[in-house]
């Protein structure tokens, strides 16, 4: 048994000790979490494709969007498995729903309500105006106006590099045939025609054009993306197909 | 324990812990004043003028790094350098150079974090929002620091290490750690400020709260407990009351605090079983921060008199007091019935202030009232505004934390409500009016305590420029009182 007089009077036993000290927790709680199957939940549609997407080229952009402004610092994207949270809410967050997030904007804070089921929530229309000035359309709120969002147009130069980017840390779009093959097998072909990153500036003029998220269909503003993002949260599961128990196994 | 001696002036490096002093200084003003107007503006949000540079979301980022990163940074290097000098009875190694370039490296990087932040730079990650060319530089910096800080153990004069310094070189190694892991992330290019994490979603949340929570538990504690350590028993001219205990308080807090990130992910889409570990490890935890702070409050015995008489003492001993409320907050908090109800509202907020400004900003603020006079050798400009400072800095905080009690219990209770029929009993939006009163007292608070610091910035100048003056002759009994 060591005693703490040799630590004690030997710097390197002080630093070889305590890094062993601090290092197995970590270990023990996080390498798992790479490894467990079932740490993401399986959700498959009907037609046995993935239920969870990455998303398009304009929702990334909305999403990059909403970690620049900093929404995290108020708004969660995790709903707890409880009933008040589920009927202010909805269904509790699965951990398959941001599996394609980085980083994770679940937040730690609700100086505003949870955003993970905000899709299809309100109309766009609602939003663009509620984001431009939220007393406008909450006169008690004390979030602040984002009127930029609508003056600025939306830079999509490096869509490229971005959807590169996320395709080298596990993000599956795809830019050669192989790939986009892969996506028709796993998310369909629809799916599969958005995560191909030759064709992503189409993409985004086509997703902004069919859903004219910030009401000025002359113009591709920051709006445009924010509210496409927005309009997406928590709307890739349909919960009417699964039995309440399978969630519940995975956890 | 190493004592004074006479020459000291030349025997230590201090021309490098005095400028990282002067800088916690100046961070602690501007980290904490941001932190005040962004309060301002959950209370009246027209303060955000629709300007994208000052927006809540923004300017939250600025105050965090600002306060932990800036004024906490700084404060530890300063510390731990003028500690590690006295108690190894060595002059810092790596003559002027290196330690200045841990000077100019930490804060040319907090600056450069802050610059960007307000055009809407970052990571988006709680505390590590820094984009990768920042964390390189961080990283770079912080390699300098642990080679220096072991260089200057490997030069000391006395057969022991110090305890003080374990928990600094724990703080250093932890840190290094953390920082290199949360922050793995592919930049665009290299020429892009922006990059995407490396890991995702449920992994990724972990890994974040892993570094948050032991950013919190190292950074802001092991590193303070380590001030602790020294300056207590100096100010209190007694020896550390307990060694036995000094030593269970260390290993058991190094080991403990890295499992319990997780409970800031109760409930959440992670898997159960790493959330009850992280509970009951957050219970355990209790005791050495309990038994760290029994140490530190215990070594004042025999010297009680001095809380009538000496401020800094006041300061010292009030922020012990602080460390034990919020580690017993803490865990309490990390009880998934508990966390339940605090987590996501402003009890959070306030629990880390309780612990932010209580426990690590006063240790702080009384190891700057006692080194600095000791540093540019002379007295205290005034010993009425450190009296001053502690009085407006204790209500402060009290402010601070009850109005946030108030507010986040309020919400948590008013969010799980329901009416005679099954019915939620409140909307979203009913729970931000009734929060207002409470955040308009949090801002309040908040303004004492940095008015305190403006007092101390006030006091140090007039103490420095009263030494540049009037030049003594190095004495070994210049004291604060």
């Amino acid at each position: 048994m060591m005693k703490q007089e040799t630590v004690e009077v030997n710097a390197g036993y002080l630093i070889i000790l305590t890094l062993i000290a601090i290092s197995i927790g970590g270990l023990v709680e996080i390498v798992p979490l790479f490894y467990v199957e079932g740490t993401i939940e399986e959700v498959k549609t009907a037609d046995g494709k993935d239920a969870v997407r990455p998303y398009t080229p304009l929702e990334q952009l909305g999403r990059d969007l909403y970690t620049k402004e900093g929404c995290y610092t108020c708004h969660s994207q995790m709903i707890r498995p409880f009933r008040d949270e589920a009927l202010r809410f909805g269904h509790y967050s699965l951990a398959a729903e941001s599996q394609y997030d980085h980083p994770f904007q679940w937040g730690s804070m609700r100086r505003g309500p949870d955003l993970a089921r905000v899709g299809g929530k309100y109309s766009s229309a609602w939003q663009a105006k509620h984001l431009n000035d939220p007393r406008d359309v909450v006169p008690e709120s004390i979030m602040p106006g984002y009127p930029w969002l609508r003056s600025n147009d939306l830079d999509y130069s490096d869509i490229v590099a971005k959807m590169t980017t996320l395709r080298k840390v596990g993000v599956p779009y795809s830019d050669d045939d192989a790939g986009y093959q892969a996506n028709v097998e796993k998310f369909g072909e629809k799916v599969a025609k958005t995560l191909d990153i030759n064709k992503a500036e189409d993409n985004i003029m086509l997703q902004a054009k069919k859903g004219n998220y910030d009401g000025d269909p002359s113009r591709l503003t920051e709006m445009d993306a924010l509210i496409a993002y927005l309009q997406v949260l928590g709307t890739m599961v349909d919960f009417n197909q699964y039995d309440e128990k399978y969630f519940i196994d995975f956890r | 324990m190493a004592h004074s001696t006479v020459g000291s002036l030349e025997q230590y490096n201090y021309d490098i812990v005095k400028k990282f002093t002067i800088m916690a200084i100046f961070w602690g003003i501007a980290g904490m004043t941001t932190g005040v107007y962004i309060a301002s503006e959950l209370a009246w949000p027209f303060l955000n003028f629709d300007t994208a540079q000052i927006t809540f979301g923004r300017l939250r980022p600025l105050h965090t790094s600002g306060v932990i990163f800036g004024f906490g940074g700084n404060a530890l290097f300063a510390t731990s350098y003028y500690v590690v000098q006295r108690t190894s009875q060595a002059r810092l190694w790596g003559g002027s150079l290196w330690p200045n370039i841990t000077f100019y490296g930490w804060n040319i990087a907090i600056a450069l974090a802050g610059m960007g932040y307000l055009m809407g730079i970052t990571q988006g990650r709680e505390y590590a929002e820094p984009e990768w060319y920042i964390d390189i530089l961080i990283a770079i910096v912080w390699l300098i620091y642990f080679v220096i800080y072991t260089m200057t153990l490997l030069r000391r004069n006395q057969p022991h290490i110090y305890v003080a310094n374990w928990f600094f070189m724990s703080f250093i190694l932890a840190t290094a750690l953390l920082h290199i892991f949360n922050n793995l992330a592919v930049p665009l290019s290299f020429t892009d400020t922006k990059s995407y994490s490396l890991f995702s979603g449920a992994q990724d949340a972990m890994t974040q709260w892993w570094y948050g929570h032991n950013a919190v538990g190292f950074f802001l504690t092991a590193a303070f407990l380590g001030m602790m350590y020294y300056f207590v028993p100096k100010q209190a001219g007694r020896p550390v009351y307990s060694y036995r205990l000094s030593v269970v308080h260390f290993w058991a807090l190094s080991f403990m605090y890295m499992w319990v990130g997780t409970h800031h992910l109760h409930w959440t889409a992670i898997p159960d079983w790493t959330s009850s570990l992280a509970a009951v490890f957050s219970i355990l935890l209790l005791m050495p921060s309990w038994g760290g702070m029994i140490n530190g409050i215990m070594t004042l015995s025999g010297a009680w008199d001095k809380l009538r008489t000496d401020p800094i003492m006041m300061f010292m001993i009030t922020s012990l007091s602080f460390y034990g409320m919020s580690t017993f907050e803490g865990p309490m908090m990390a009880l998934k019935s508990v966390n339940a109800l605090s987590h996501y509202t402003d009890w959070t907020v306030g629990h880390v202030h309780s612990g932010a400004l209580g426990w690590v900003a006063m240790i702080s603020i009384a190891s700057f009232y006692h080194m600095i006079p000791r540093l540019w050798n002379t007295t205290m400009h005034s010993v009425k505004l450190i009296y001053t400072h502690f009085f407006l800095a204790t209500i402060g905080i009290l402010l601070y934390i009850t109005a946030l009690w108030v507010s986040g219990i309020g919400q948590g209770l008013m969010l799980r409500a329901f009416d005679d029929y099954g019915n939620l009993k409140y909307s979203f939006i009913e729970t931000v009016v009734f929060m207002h009163g409470p955040l308009v007292a949090r801002a309040v608070g908040g303004l004492f305590f940095v008015t305190g610091m403006l007092i101390m910035a006030y006091n140090v100048y007039k103490t420095i420029s009263n030494a540049k003056n009037n030049p003594r002759i190095p004495t070994n009994s210049a004291t604060a009182a």
